[in-house]
């Protein structure tokens, strides 16, 4: 799993499967007792872990240029999938009730504190030092923590009722912005990826998610986490690939309603603002991405992929000649 | 065998004629010619042009108005910026809060002046201007002015800072108000302001710029410059603007967010709709069409948020239609500033021309029907209350926002169809339910995509009530504490 490919397919020296003699096992060899099962990392989409359609892969590795695994190279279909997906997903997850979707993200934190293991196993993968991924999947899963507490508790914050000089009734709420793409921190391959997605699922959204290329093994693992936990398929999506060739599909899509941007003020960002004009996608740029400051978690994080509606109804005129009950 | 029943129209004119009943303009001062507003003091164009502002419901022009250009741009940000670092970034907020309670007060002190140059300038009735537009206008000035100095409550723990300067564009269907919508929350915010009213629509925003000067604004703090697009773009394009503010088309909203994509700028952008306004077969049906008179000829259909497509449950439908038609032979449409007038005159030519072209699209499509009041003949800009039945999703007169009196009707059957019609549009910015049954209401307010829901009720303003759209029709709100945070850097 998050071992390289080459610690896991050798000991010490390359080995043969059928013990017979090759070049390798004849310079003294030892054979593997067992040999590991490698996963194979693809995407997220629907609740299903489909290869990426275009067949592509890139190769992520070790500092010491060993293989850690080939990962989907997500394409543009991938993503138009993913986003079919996550609209056909929206309305059943924003209907949950808020105690449901607190509980849902509370059971993700759950899954993910029994994997606590294999998660801190896999950023070593990266290069992270062992205390600093055990600092991030801690992290990670208090994050998810945070974001269930706060389901049943943003609107009560965030709502309002509003004091018209009228004989009406009007409150405003918030409410899903709907299908929201994101772009994962570059930095932090799963606290990056859980911070980015707790908040948006948080407001009932269903998202659409462009995992760290550098870190993006762990998000898949994520992936299967979501996919323990009660989460319905379609709400969170996760793909892998290049941001530069995903950026103007995931920000010119008309069926997408927001995209979260972490990673820096740039051309790129440029070109994803450019392309969100078609349907006035709202785009919430995060460019400062210390993920374990104070501000990296907090509930204006979920306002930022809702929407204000305000609803007016009249009220009756007192016909008792005023005073009532007063 | 069929009972014959006399059809029973309600026709207030045939028994008597109104006497026209117009609002003196005796006490009003206008210029002949207007200058711009900048640094406190009305200055010149550079370029020496103006550009004529005339009656909608005469043809003549009222007065000339001076186009600001590019270097008088520049002049007024870098007095809206010097304002901003000497006097506004420095004043105490709740000093701050007393100047802009000066200027609600003063408008409330001149309101009817200010209602009939708007009525003059924009062709509205005088009816609404002096009950809607004036009195809203002064109101969102007092609401912001108290907010000033309590910033911390409304966003506690995310220390509130102002932006700097925010350059607004603004149209011209409810000129004072939308300057009002855009003036008062940027100064209650403790930024400084380059506004840009709408070219057909400036007076009341330079009314406004006297009362400010009146009022002792520090200088620079408001800054209104005229003109058309080339001014709003010269705005917009300002690399020491922090803000851009706009109200108007989707399509100009979306230059302006190409503009300034991969700047600092921030953006609030009320933009266009296509308000679905839903009659269910339960709903009180004479308030109903009320609704629906008020949703799509208030301000003779000039409004972002008008009720213009018409959803009847098919059950009521022939009934509704009938009133509906009923109602609107009593509309009348005439001179603006008689207090009799319903339907005042089309702002422009320019708008009339746009409107009459999407009618003869839809003589095209569906069935026509317009009120047969009068109108005037006299040069003025006159359009029909307008209605057309028997539209389909599909058609334009249903997909396209029409700025005017035009009506667009469909018939369903169940909630869910209507829900799925309704929600089926680009635009996302305004809805109307009439039903008697509450669980009814709260279910399709809760499923209508829109930013501002009416329910038994329809074009209700108010400034503690945030407005503004979903999808298409634009982002951020205005009014209320919502409206505050488009303003504020926020932690």
């Amino acid at each position: 799993m998050a071992k390289t490919r080459n610690k896991k397919t050798t000991v010490k020296s390359k080995a043969s499967s059928n013990g017979k003699s090759n070049g390798a096992a004849s310079n003294g060899a030892v054979l593997a007792k067992r040999i590991p099962v490698q996963k194979t990392y693809k995407l997220y989409i629907g609740g299903k872990f489909p290869r990426t359609e275009s067949g592509r892969y890139y190769k992520i590795k070790t500092k010491n240029n060993s293989l850690i695994a080939n990962v989907c190279r997500g394409s543009r279909k991938d993503f138009r999938n993913a986003v079919v997906a996550a609209r056909k997903a929206l309305g059943g997850w924003a209907n949950r009730t808020a105690y449901n979707r607190s509980q849902i993200l509370y059971r993700i934190a759950e899954m993910l504190e029994w994997r606590k293991a294999q998660f801190i196993e896999e950023l070593q993968s990266f290069g992270v030092t062992k205390a600093a991924a055990e600092k991030e999947v801690e992290a990670s899963i208090d994050r998810l923590i945070y974001y269930a507490g706060w389901a049943d508790k943003y609107q009560q914050l965030f709502s309002t009722v509003n004091p018209v000089a009228s004989s009406h009734f009007n409150f405003s709420i918030l409410e899903p912005m709907g299908v929201i793409a994101a772009f994962a921190p570059e930095d932090k391959g799963l606290l990056g990826l859980i911070t980015t997605i707790a908040p948006i699922i948080c407001g009932g959204n269903s998202c659409v998610v462009l995992a760290s290329h550098d870190q993006p093994t762990c998000a898949i693992s994520f992936a299967e986490v979501l996919h323990t936990s009660d989460v319905p398929g379609g709400v969170v999506n996760i793909l892998t690939g290049i941001r530069s060739e995903l950026a103007s599909h995931f920000s010119s899509h008309m069926d997408v309603n927001g995209m979260v941007y972490y990673g820096k003020k740039s051309e790129e960002l440029k070109t994803i603002q450019l392309h969100a004009v078609d349907n006035l996608k709202r785009i919430i740029v995060r460019s400062e991405t210390n993920l374990y400051a104070a501000n990296a978690e907090s509930p204006y994080l979920i306002q930022d992929t809702l929407e204000t509606k305000t609803t007016w109804h009249p009220i009756a005129h007192d016909m008792t000649g005023g005073g009532g009950a007063y | 065998m069929a009972i014959k029943t006399k059809e029973n129209h309600l026709k207030f004119n045939t028994k008597w004629e109104y006497a026209s009943a117009p609002e003196s303009k005796d006490h009003i001062e206008l210029k002949d010619q207007y200058e711009l507003f900048i640094g406190g003091e009305f200055v010149k164009p550079k370029k020496g042009k103006y550009f004529p502002t005339i009656n909608p419901a005469t043809g003549k022009k009222i007065a000339s108005i001076a186009e600001a250009s590019q270097e008088d741009v520049d002049k007024a940000v870098k007095a809206a910026r010097t304002a901003y670092d000497k006097y506004w970034s420095k004043m105490p907020a709740k000093e701050r809060a007393k100047y802009i309670y000066r200027i609600a007060r003063m408008l409330q002190e001149r309101a009817r002046e200010f209602a009939v140059i708007e009525t003059m300038d924009g062709g509205k009735a005088i009816r609404e201007s002096k009950s809607v537009d004036i009195p809203l206008a002064a109101a969102h000035f007092f609401y912001y002015a108290g907010w000033a100095d309590k910033l911390d409550y409304a966003f506690p723990n995310r220390n509130p800072k102002p932006l700097g300067v925010a350059g607004q564009v603004i149209p011209w269907n409810f000129p004072l108000l939308m300057a009002a919508w855009k003036i008062a929350p940027a100064l209650a915010t403790g930024n400084t302001v380059v506004l840009k009213p709408a070219e057909t629509t400036s007076l009341t925003a330079l009314k406004l710029a006297e009362l400010i000067q009146e009022a002792g604004l520090p200088p620079g703090v408001v800054n209104i410059v005229t003109g058309a697009g080339a001014t709003g773009a010269a705005i917009v394009n300002h690399p020491d603007i922090n803000k851009i503010a706009f109200t108007g088309s989707t399509n100009v909203g979306k230059i302006i967010q190409k503009a300034i994509a991969g700047t600092d700028k921030k953006a609030t952008l009320e933009l266009g709709g296509k308000a679905a306004n839903i009659i269910l077969e339960d709903a009180t049906i004479d308030q109903a069409v009320e609704g629906i008179i008020n949703g799509i000829y208030f301000n003779q259909g000039h409004v972002c948020c008008a009720g213009s497509r018409l959803f009847v449950q098919e059950s009521v439908e022939d009934i509704v239609i009938k009133k509906l038609k009923a109602r609107m032979e009593t509309l009348i449409i005439g001179d603006p500033l008689d207090k009799n007038t319903d339907i005042g005159a089309i702002n422009s030519s320019e708008q009339l021309k746009t409107i009459k072209k999407y009618i003869k699209i839809g003589k095209t499509e569906a069935d026509f029907y317009e009120s047969s009041c009068p109108i005037p003949s006299n040069g003025g800009f006159w359009c029909k209350p307008t209605l057309f039945t028997n539209t389909s999703q599909s058609h334009r007169i249903v997909q396209e926002e029409i700025f005017g009196p035009v009506l667009a009707v469909q018939s369903f059957r169940t909630i869910e169809e209507v829900l799925e019609k309704a929600n089926n549009t680009y635009y996302g910015l305004s809805a109307g339910v009439w039903t008697d049954k509450g669980s009814k209401i709260f279910r399709m307010t809760s499923k209508l995509r829109a930013g501002v829901i009416w329910a038994n009720t329809y074009n209700k303003f108010d400034p503690t009530s945030p407005f503004g759209g979903f999808k298409e029709s634009g982002f951020g709100r205005e009014g209320g504490l919502h409206g505050l945070a488009p303003y504020l850097k926020l932690n």
